[in-house]
């Protein structure tokens, strides 16, 4: 199976449909245990246990969300304490200029606002989910199907073992192509 | 020879590893027999992506319009209020100089509180693993940012020269700049309030992403494809935006968990912080916020009840969901109960003649009538929900939370008039009567309520496809 030579290093998809999540988590694991490279895969709603099955990391996000909840703590902080006891002071009540405990409500309500949109905006923009975005849109994977893609980057893909594991999964329809993702 | 079978021997051996690994990996959950489906048995993928888009794609039901008219009328009540409050001033409202808040703020603290329920639902229902939320939860954080919406207007209006309104807002200014009192809880309202709104908003939109593209894959003209293609944000379902989205999903349900506490809890403060009898009570921000919660799940089953029936969704949202949400309204409605009778402990108990003057004045006084329609349909009614037959006949579900809601508003209107009417100077004792403004104010936020829900159900999908999809083999396999 060497269609083409190792240096000219062409990048070709193989997408296979299924129409349930055990076969295609089946599929996927078995896929990236015998050494396949998995593009990514499709589905209409998020799988449990798919991330171990395609041998994806955690994501960082959730450390992201606690520095942006950090930074709206800090600015809360520093806006309360600022504006109250140092650029205008104002006597209210004969209460105390730095009123530290009565300022925590809109720490609290800051912390939480920059926490959530910040990491709502890291995570548009990391899958870069936009208005204008032109992503390749699989037919049926809002709906009922389950799409998984290799990469075959070189000629260690082995096109008949491929062939071999998506019959034996009951995969619906097979694409090939360059141009997938 | 004897390499040969040992090659053998180690392929087999291999390929037994490999298999009991996959095996590992691709391992089903395993349900108790006690455990039943969430959802209609005979419901596939596709049958909840065409039950529910479906709903968009036909034109709007008679009993729809007939529906929009009603509210859409209400909400012109509503609107010729507002127009002579803003033209005229507060003075059209009942209000005089004893009783300073009433029906406003009434109103206000009792649609912060419907929006409660919502965030629960989605929220911590979410944390706590509790997958029967997935058909109600799109509806029910509708109805919070709504809700929150109707509350938001109630201040504004109080305000007497609303066009000026963003003055609450810290920043730099032409008038010193003179920096906003950051020491007082209706300043920690606005940012509590602004907070839930941007919060509830976008975790209702990141769940709504993948339905949109749902309803974008099935759009046939042209106007509708534009629609969903952009709110969409071209979403592929791809797994490492899936597995990306669950993070910040979880992320942003914990953050509104403690956010939804702390809203109702700032709102009692406006009161709790006060010196006024009746309001300055340590108990407030719990009570308040278990009102919160049951005067919100109150409002989602009332809203839900028509919509299943007219929309055909009882496969999806099922008499366990009623069942299941009248025993948080129990729950949460015991704990009110609990609050009131500790409300009246503490007062007779603290000896201040003050407290029991108030006490003794709501189930005496001028407002009886409202603190007892106020103790039995919130203390009494919801009781009615630890029988089953209560729990799962339609009919009786809809009239008690009716009735819960009509509570619920009666609460914070005795908790507001009742203190203020008869204060420590008897001189300035007053009744609090409402005018047509008033009341056409309130009728109003109910018309901007429907209206706005009734649109929301002809353009998003109201149950979430994605999560439903999720729970299809909950104990089913």
């Amino acid at each position: 199976m060497r269609a083409t030579e190792p240096s000219e290093k062409t990048v070709r998809y193989a997408a296979a449909f299924f129409d349930n999540e055990h076969d295609l988590m089946a599929i996927a694991a078995e896929a990236r245990l015998r050494g396949f490279e998995i593009q990514d895969v499709f589905t209409p709603y998020p799988i449990h246990g798919m991330d171990r099955a395609v041998g994806l990391k955690r994501s960082r996000l959730g450390w992201i969300a606690f520095v942006a909840g950090a930074l709206g703590l800090i600015s809360a902080i520093l806006l309360q304490v600022w504006t109250s006891a140092y650029d205008w002071p104002l006597n209210v009540g004969g209460k105390p200029f730095n009123s530290f405990p009565l300022f925590v409500p809109v720490m609290f309500e800051l912390t939480v606002l920059f926490s959530g949109l910040i990491s709502i905006g890291v995570l548009f923009m990391m899958n870069r989910l936009w208005i204008m975005s032109k992503k390749k849109i699989f037919e049926g994977v809002t709906d009922d199907r389950f799409i998984l893609v290799l990469k075959q980057e070189d000629a260690s893909f082995d096109t008949e073992k491929a062939a071999r594991l998506f019959k034996k999964y009951n995969a619906i329809k097979v694409m090939e192509g360059d141009k997938f993702v | 020879m004897a390499a040969v079978f040992r090659d053998i021997e180690t392929v087999r051996e291999e390929e037994i590893r490999l298999q009991s690994e996959i095996d590992r990996i691709t391992a089903h959950p395993v349900y108790s027999p006690l455990r039943e489906p969430l959802i209609d048995e005979s419901k596939a993928c596709s049958d909840v992506t065409n039950d529910i888009s479906g709903l968009l794609e036909r034109p709007a039901s008679k009993g729809w319009w007939i529906l929009f008219g009603l509210s859409f009328s209400l909400l012109i009540a509503g609107i010729v209020a507002a127009i002579n409050t803003v033209y005229f001033g507060i003075g059209t409202w009942g209000l005089n100089k004893t009783v300073g808040w009433a029906f406003g703020i009434t109103n206000f603290v009792f649609w912060i509180g419907i929006g409660h329920a919502g965030t629960f639902i989605s929220a911590i229902l979410y944390l706590f693993g509790q997958k029967w939320r997935t058909s109600i939860n799109r509806s029910a954080e509708a109805m919070t940012l709504i809700a929150v919406m109707c509350a938001g207007i109630f201040p504004i209006l109080h305000m007497g020269r609303p066009w000026l309104f963003y003055w609450i807002m810290p920043y730099p200014n032409t008038r010193g700049s003179l920096w906003v009192n950051f020491r007082s809880p209706l300043l920690w309202d606005f940012f509590a309030i602004s907070t839930y709104f941007t919060i509830s908003l976008v975790f209702w939109y990141l769940g709504l992403v993948p339905d949109l593209a749902t309803a974008r894959d099935r759009a046939t003209n042209k106007a509708r494809k534009i629609f969903y293609t952009v709110l969409s944000l071209g979403w592929n379902g791809s797994n490492r935006t899936w597995s990306r989205y669950e993070t910040v999903y979880g992320v942003l349900a914990a953050l509104a968990t403690p956010l939804v506490l702390s809203v109702h809890s700032i709102v009692s403060f406006d009161f709790a912080t006060s010196l006024v009898p009746g309001w300055h009570s340590t108990i407030f921000p719990p009570y308040f916020v278990a009102g919160a919660v049951f005067s919100g799940f109150a409002m989602v089953t009332t809203l839900l009840i028509p919509v299943r029936k007219v929309m055909h969704l009882e496969g999806y949202i099922t008499v366990q969901h009623l069942d299941n949400m009248c025993k948080i309204t129990l729950l949460t409605g015991s704990i009110v109960g609990l609050s009131y009778l500790t409300e009246l402990f503490i007062g007779f108990y603290s000896g201040n003649p003050n407290e029991i003057f108030v006490i003794l004045n709501r189930m005496g006084g001028p407002y009886a009538w409202a603190y007892w329609i106020m103790f039995s349909c919130n203390a009494f009614i919801p009781q009615l929900f630890w029988f089953k037959a209560f729990r799962t006949r339609i009919p009786l579900i809809l009239s008690l939370c009716i009735l819960v809601n009509v509570g619920m508003w009666f609460e914070r209107f005795v908790i507001i008039v009742t203190s203020l009417h008869r204060d420590y100077l008897p001189s300035s004792w007053a009744i609090f009567i409402p005018t047509l403004t008033d009341v056409g104010l309130l009728v109003g936020s109910f018309g901007l309520f429907f209206t706005a829900f009734l649109i929301f159900l002809r353009l998003f999908p109201v149950i979430s496809m994605n999560e439903v999809k999720g729970v299809l083999h909950y104990a089913r396999d």
